[in-house]
């Protein structure tokens, strides 16, 4: 490899812009990329202190802190905030900085448009989170926003949320464009697609999903729009539409989403295993082709969230089949991930930890995934706390925790200072703990029978709800010693990182100084 | 895979927080347009807002399209970039293309299943019990419930303005390449008779496609509110026409650039890439007659 080091051959490259405009008005996929994260972050904690008044009304049985249609607001716009404002970015904002660095090129494909994605987010949650204050309350429907409560119950204020997704769609789909530009027309030379790093992998085939369905979540909200605001008839059976159609054409997009929330997180993974197991990955062309085969088996399992809303038995059997193929695929990366493993040198640092972590309660959220895609059994688990547990094992120690190890594993050539590594580990162990208490007892909640999304229960839930609330508590307050940590390496006091920090990386971006230079890879270097 | 040259990036620029602000403006607005409107309160702040994100998305369409075309011109872009282009244009197209897929899926869904269940076939058997006596057919110009969606007196059949309007789309394909062609041997006489073509063929199909609205509102009760069967036809051809006016609009400012000089015979994607565009246009509109009009 050649040409690594940073170049200001060109008048035009010199270092970023003082002040405000810097960040306003950049091009630079390093500044674009740590907007992202840091935008995802602050929703990560708008969203998370709505998760905080949900546990605390939850923590003993009875309406305590806040009001039923609060509370509806408060679990809706906690999991629109997650998923579109906290974990879509940070994903785009690990991209945005490393995809560049790892295929060797001197920036995104696009830079305008890229500042364009990011900068719409930021107008699309003021949108969002205005609606708080609106006549009416913000949605209070769930994330999934299902027709009629959406449509012929739902607030005024559910049209500003359509806006609002119609911008954030617009955003996830131009850097989604900007992904697949970059990655298919800016690797450097040698670089061939079996050569690719499997962060890079991961998201081109997320990018792909992005522009597959993003487009299908425009059409279902244009369509709630219209039942709203202009007397169609989509979702009402008295005009010959159909609730059910809403819930079809919302979870074509939905599956492929939640996919689009963890393929990237998979990616990350497959670059911190065989770092600390000082072992190549086992199985990299396997590993491109089950996240391909996951993603093309996503399209066709949609109709698994809605096994009891009454679709033919053919449909049922159907959707099922296809559901459980997807655990062959994954169960290939959990073995690849294993296999790495396994007989390697291992060390322990934090983003191994949360690696690790990942492996593990990763599959365990996919085992609950297995129990619900039974369709008779799901008649059981529909709706319960069991769901709630399931969906957030896969992205809290899924996504989420694929965020976390990406930022450790990459922070020193982002800041160009190590983290602290008694820190790092004290927030992983303090959120492992903190996750599993929130969570593990939801399971058991679910499967008695505990009803989501209700904001009192019956008196045999309320200890398990003591011990989540206290777990959900911990895993949140500990996020601030994350921001603690990441401002502490931003600011440079820490231990100077080499360019090449840990000793089984491997990538271009290892290749540049640290911190990596405002400009990398202005002329591509050459991959053997 | 790139060759080793030096890859165009751009500057700082002002124009995607311009068109952020303008976005933002345009979408509040309109949101708040239809709220107020829905609530019986005043709407002419929304109007503003809605107005003066419209010019600030006009003014950043033009100010950046202007600093591409700037750049491109000066040579800045190499062929790596003009490959950026392309990915870049296709995979929105496809993106579009999905679009139309929710609701090309929409309508397949509620002709299939919906409606037949409505009619109480198969073990559904919900209209027996809400709407009794509800005969299942499509088009659908009886609706379960016609106090709150009157039925249209009639639907718009294919073999008239439709037909028509399918063969200035499919002749404005056929223009449009005969055009493209011109552009590469560089006789740009020829462009422009048969780019203008185009943009006739596309004005006529625009102006008989307003037609048949008229006549759908006005003779035939055919609206918005007429129940599934008004919903997804204006829904389908309604976003499909709005595509071809920006198509339209499109072609009219390629006819500007031909005038002023712009494009080579072998340097020329914006022009590629607006016949793409209408080529995705025609294509869709294809779909339409089959499924919406004929079928």
């Amino acid at each position: 490899m050649s040409a690594v080091a940073d170049t200001h051959a060109q008048d035009h490259h010199h270092g970023p812009a003082k002040g405000m405009t810097r960040w306003l008005l950049t091009t630079n996929h390093k500044d674009i990329g740590s907007m992202y994260l840091i935008f995802s972050f602050a929703m990560f904690l708008l969203g998370g202190s709505m998760a905080m008044v949900i546990r605390a009304e939850l923590f003993q049985p009875g309406l305590q802190i806040v009001e039923p249609e609060f509370f509806n607001q408060m679990t809706t716009m906690h999991g629109l905030i997650m998923v579109f404002g906290a974990v879509m970015p940070a994903f785009v904002g690990l991209a945005n900085w490393m995809l560049p660095l790892m295929v060797g090129a001197p920036d995104m494909a696009l830079p305008r448009m890229n500042n364009w994605s990011f900068w719409l987010l930021p107008a699309a949650f003021l949108m969002l989170v205005s609606t708080l204050f609106m006549q009416g309350g913000a949605p209070n429907f769930g994330w999934t926003f299902y027709a009629p409560l959406s449509t012929t119950y739902g607030p005024p204020s559910t049209t500003f949320f359509i806006f609002a997704v119609h911008i954030m769609g617009i955003s996830s789909i131009m850097g989604a464009i900007n992904v697949i530009a970059t990655i298919l027309n800016m690797r450097a030379p040698g670089m061939t697609l079996m050569k690719m790093p499997l962060f890079v992998w991961t998201w081109l085939i997320t990018a792909f999903l992005l522009i597959a369905v993003m487009p299908v979540l425009a059409g279902v909200v244009t369509m709630m729009l219209m039942d709203i605001n202009f007397g169609t008839s989509f979702f009402d059976a008295a005009g010959g539409g159909d609730p059910v159609l809403f819930q079809h054409v919302f979870w074509f997009f939905g599956h492929p989403e939640v996919y689009i929330m963890i393929l990237p997180a998979f990616g990350v993974v497959s670059h911190i295993i065989p770092a600390f197991a000082r072992k190549p990955l086992f199985g990299y062309a396997s590993m491109v082709y089950a996240v391909g085969a996951i993603a093309l088996l996503s399209f066709l399992v949609w109709a698994h969230h809605m096994f009891t809303v009454g679709i033919p038995i053919f449909g049922q059997l159907f959707f099922m089949y296809a559901t459980m193929l997807i655990a062959v695929p994954t169960g290939v990366k959990v073995f690849n991930w294993v296999a790495t493993m396994f007989r390697g040198s291992m060390t322990f640092e934090t983003p191994m930890l949360f690696s690790v972590a990942f492996v593990i309660l990763f599959t365990i959220g996919g085992f609950s995934g297995l129990m619900l895609a039974i369709a008779p059994a799901d008649f059981q688990y529909h709706d319960t706390y069991f769901v709630v547990a399931h969906f957030h094992y896969v992205l809290v120690p899924g996504a989420i925790f694929g965020i976390f190890a990406a930022a450790y594993y990459w922070l020193p050539k982002w800041t160009g200072t190590m983290y602290d590594e008694t820190l790092g580990k004290t927030h992983f162990w303090l959120s492992f703990v903190g996750m599993n208490l929130a969570f593990f007892p939801m399971h058991f909640l679910g499967l008695a029978g505990m009803p989501r999304r209700i904001p009192d229960y019956a008196l045999q839930f309320a200890d398990f709800n003591m011990v989540s609330s206290v777990g959900a508590f911990m895993f949140g307050a500990t996020q601030l010693l994350f921001l603690f940590i990441v401002v502490k390496c931003v600011r440079g006091y820490g231990e100077k990182a080499s360019a090449k920090p840990w000793e089984g990386a491997e990538g271009l971006e290892w290749t540049v100084p640290s911190p990596a230079p405002y400009h990398t890879f202005a002329t591509p270097p050459d991959v053997k | 895979m790139a060759n080793n040259q030096t890859y165009y990036v751009p500057e700082q620029s002002k124009w995607p927080i311009v068109a952020t602000i303008g976005m933002f403006l345009l979408m509040y607005g309109v949101a708040s347009i239809m709220v107020n409107n829905s609530q019986g309160e005043p709407t002419q702040a929304s109007w503003f807002m809605f107005l003066a994100g419209a010019l600030v998305m006009v003014y950043m369409l033009f100010g950046w399209f202007g600093s591409v075309i700037r750049e491109s011109r000066a040579g800045l872009y190499s062929e790596q970039m003009d490959r950026s282009f392309r990915w870049g244009m296709a995979w929105f197209i496809f993106s579009e293309v999905m679009f139309f897929a929710a609701f090309f899926g929409a309508l397949f869904y509620v002709r299939v299943f919906v409606v037949p269940w409505l009619g109480g076939e198969g073990d559904k058997g919900t209209s027996a019990m809400l709407w009794e006596g509800f005969q299942a057919n499509w088009p659908l110009i009886n609706t379960p419930n016609p106090e709150a969606y009157p039925p249209p007196d009639g639907i718009i059949g294919p073999w008239g303005l439709p037909l028509i309007n399918t063969i200035l789309l499919v002749t404005s394909s056929f223009t449009i390449t005969v055009a493209h062609h011109a552009l590469k041997e560089d006789n740009r006489k020829k462009v422009k008779i048969w780019l203008g073509a185009t943009i006739v063929l596309a004005l006529v199909f625009l102006g008989l496609q307003a037609e048949e609205y008229v006549h759908a509102y006005q003779d035939l009760n055919l609206t918005l509110q007429s129940g599934i069967y008004g919903s997804t036809f204006f829904m389908l051809t309604g976003f499909h026409g709005a595509h071809v006016i920006l198509g339209t609009l499109i072609l009219i400012v390629m006819m500007v650039r031909i005038q002023k000089g712009h494009f080579t015979g072998d340097n020329h994607f914006g022009f590629e890439a607006a016949s793409w565009y209408w080529h995705f246009v025609d294509v869709v509109w294809l779909g339409l007659f089959v499924f919406v009009y004929v079928i």
